[in-house]
């Protein structure tokens, strides 16, 4: 029981040291891609720049808007929050590092991504704000019909792995860079890497958020530390989207240079979880990518994608990597 | 209990996409607007009537605080005005230096338009990479006139003083390096025409950076076409000019069909749109961008070939030289007078416009003879543009009006006057 609590916190402490340096890259690295320098004030370069960011929203007050639903309007950040770090109990880091070994490990994840959207309905329906009810309407929208196409796309890894358990999914994809999933699994992979930008609320998907229209969206109401709880929430789905789906399309802890003679010998000594932290940074860096490139798109056309583009698509692939599995070509 | 179908939200005023000031009272189905109420006067100033207080000189100055993201454009209205008033006649020098800075004027407007609208739309790089190209525009605005913004520049019977022959440098400070000020000053060793000159020539290519990032972007294409969908009757019923009215295929351009200035010796094209839509608004703009560049062009060749004077010899009008201040105790009386009572219109009435980058400006004053208008009258292009929000916006969803509002390009400096 012990043990469990502290291996825990050796994951959530990392976490949360990473989500906070996160939200400093994100501004560091869109500020370089817009001409601009980002925070370089606090700390050498800006480093202490998120322990600024933590003290400011810790002193701030918090704003309770009037007939707002006091439980709920409290609760919400926590519902969004608590599903998101909970989901990392699934993760294999590495061949021995998993705290929770379980045989239904990707249908965990999915129950805990699908969670958050409680989160997100509550705080927009709680605030008692008509900007913060829009915002939470389109989430809860957006998440559900985009739970559907994500979850074919998965269908996918799961045919090939025989198991919904992520290690074995790992195990699975053995045998180097061209055994890893992406490969016969592409579509799926492209449609799943949309769904979980659209699932994460990120841009160019971020139509709850909605920073042009609907200003903040569901958190429009929140100040201080609530509305960090939902910051950190964000940042800490976003790469835990990353990790996950380097895990299921690209080997997860395992090695890139697995299978070819020599190379393989002489990166034998790196610790999976390096491989595993820099296949997500870079998922995490083309989530930053987008949002510095990409228009946002508009509800309506984010829910024809979802229905019109994406369902078809994996749905018509899920037979075809039947088939492919049949015959034993993959 | 009667069923209601329909809600209330209120956009602005301090709402990110309310353009400034701007509160629009929006009647929702759902997501899809009924009816738009836009509630305008938050930055009303007053201007016209504290124009009538003023002496025609002292009110040059509020002609850049109308829009107050294309400065010179505004003043050149009202210069123009009084000079048809008062039948001066302009040397030729002053006209093209008018021109060059009209133009770059529209760039700037343009910019800040485009940077807005890619914001709006949540585009967040194009806003960036447009501002850096527009600071060097106000770097050209700065030399000539000694202000960034407010400039003043356009005075009656031609401008405040000539180009300048050296381009101003930055300084060297702790926080630039000798190769990051080499950088900056690289393009400012010379006068300010081989400063713009520099600048005509890095542009386009700047233009088409734009163009990489939102012309042939699906996103963009879905936000944008078939949204605000404006016809061509329509568009002229409701007052519109522009790019609002050649959006819809109308090739109305002032500066083509009622040239002023010297526009009739310059070649350029105007584009014009197809659907009426925001997609075609956006691509007009940015032709007009590109032909913005082609007119500076032609502009900086001919100051470059012809010096001469940039002020008209009309003495009542235009004040002294500073030289001949110095030494001349009438020159220094006619500065005074000129400065404190100011100079008189006849008795008239007058009306002026330009193209202005968002449509058509136009200056009337109402002379009683005096050394203050009787009355004065702004026509702003973004008025009517405004006006029409209701019905371009009806049927669409909310995050459309944010579209059609930014399409729109209005200032409320000058929709509130």
């Amino acid at each position: 029981m012990l043990m469990i609590f502290i291996y825990a916190l050796c994951i959530l402490i990392p976490l949360v040291v990473a989500v906070a340096y996160l939200t400093t890259l994100e501004r560091k690295i869109i500020g370089y891609m817009q001409l601009r320098v980002g925070p370089n004030r606090v700390g050498f370069g800006g480093m202490l720049q998120p322990i600024a960011d933590a003290i400011k929203f810790v002193t701030k007050e918090l704003v309770y808007p009037e007939h707002a639903d006091g439980l709920l309007y409290y609760l919400s950040p926590l519902l969004l929050l608590v599903p998101s770090l909970t989901a990392w109990a699934v993760i294999p880091f590495s061949e021995s590092w998993v705290l929770a070994d379980i045989d239904a490990g990707l249908l965990f994840v999915f129950a805990m991504t699908s969670l958050g959207s409680y989160g997100v309905l509550l705080a927009g329906w709680a605030s008692n704000s008509k900007y913060a009810m829009l915002g939470s309407m389109r989430s809860c929208a957006q998440i559900i019909s985009y739970e559907i196409a994500m979850g074919f796309a998965l269908v996918g890894v799961i045919l090939l792995a025989d198991s919904l358990n992520l290690q074995k999914i790992v195990y699975a994809q053995a045998g180097g860079i061209l055994h890893w999933n992406w490969l016969p699994l592409f579509p799926m992979f492209i449609v799943y890497w949309i769904c979980a930008v659209a699932e994460t609320n990120r841009a160019p998907f971020d139509v709850a958020e909605g920073e042009s229209e609907l200003v903040a969206g569901f958190h429009v109401e929140y100040s201080g530390m609530l509305f960090a709880t939902f910051f950190i929430a964000e940042y800490a789905n976003m790469i835990f989207i990353s990790v996950f789906t380097s895990t299921l399309f690209f080997g997860g802890w395992l090695s890139p240079f697995e299978g070819i003679p020599y190379i393989s010998t002489w990166f034998s000594w790196v610790p999976g979880i390096i491989w595993l932290a820099g296949k997500s940074s870079f998922f995490v860096f083309l989530y930053l990518w987008m949002r510095a490139t990409f228009p946002r798109y508009r509800y309506d056309q984010l829910m024809m994608l979802g229905w019109k583009t994406l369902i078809p698509i994996s749905l018509a692939w899920i037979p075809f990597i039947s088939a492919m599995k049949l015959w034993g070509w993959v | 209990m009667a069923k209601e179908h329909s809600y209330t939200i209120n956009f602005g005023p301090q709402h990110p996409a309310a353009h400034g000031v701007l509160r629009l009272l929006i009647t929702l189905e759902g997501e899809t607007v009924q009816s738009i109420d836009p509630h305008i006067g938050l930055l009303h100033r007053g201007t016209e009537k504290l124009m009538e207080h003023k002496t025609y000189l002292q009110s040059g100055g509020y002609f850049d605080r109308f829009c107050y993201v294309s400065m010179m454009a505004n003043e050149h209205a009202y210069v123009m005005a009084l000079e048809k008033m008062l039948a001066i006649k302009v040397p030729e020098r002053a006209e093209y230096i008018r021109v060059l800075f009209a133009e770059i004027t529209r760039l700037m407007n343009h910019l800040i338009w485009l940077g807005a609208y890619g914001l709006d739309l949540g585009a967040m790089s194009v806003f960036l990479y447009c501002f850096r190209d527009r600071d060097d525009l106000l770097a050209m605005y700065e030399a000539a006139s000694g202000a960034r913004m407010h400039a003043n520049y356009f005075r009656v019977g031609g401008v405040w003083r000539d180009l300048p022959h050296t381009m101003p440098k930055y300084q060297s400070s702790s926080w630039k390096s000798k190769k990051k000020l080499a950088d900056l000053n690289a393009d400012r060793q010379g006068s300010l025409l081989d400063f713009i000159e520099s600048f005509i020539e890095r542009f386009p290519g700047r233009i088409d950076d734009y163009e990489t990032l939102l012309t042939d972007n699906r996103i963009w294409k879905q936000r944008t076409q078939g949204v605000g969908v404006v016809s061509k009757e329509r568009a002229m019923s409701l007052g519109f000019t522009g790019h609002m009215l050649r959006s819809t295929g109308v090739a109305w351009d002032l500066r083509k069909t009622q040239p002023y200035s010297v526009y009739d010796k310059l070649t350029f094209d105007v584009p014009v749109g197809v659907n009426g839509d925001c997609y075609d608004r956006y691509i007009i703009r940015i032709a007009e961008m590109r032909e913005s560049v082609k007119i500076m062009k032609q502009c900086v060749d001919w100051l470059r070939e012809h010096p001469g004077p940039i002020l008209a010899d009309a003495p009542k009008v235009v004040p002294p030289s500073r030289d001949h201040m110095k030494d001349n105790m009438e020159a220094m009386i006619h500065h005074f007078k000129l400065h404190t009572e100011g100079f008189s219109l006849p008795r008239g009435e007058v009306y002026s416009a330009v193209e202005h980058p968002k449509g058509e400006f136009g200056v009337y004053i109402v002379s009683d003879g005096a050394n203050m208008p009787y009355r004065i009258k702004v026509r702003a292009a973004g008025f009517p543009h405004l006006a029409a929000i209701s019905e371009l916006c009806k049927g669409h969803l909310l995050a459309d009006v944010v579209t059609i509002l930014s399409s729109l390009d209005i200032v409320l400096g000058e929709v509130d006057r």
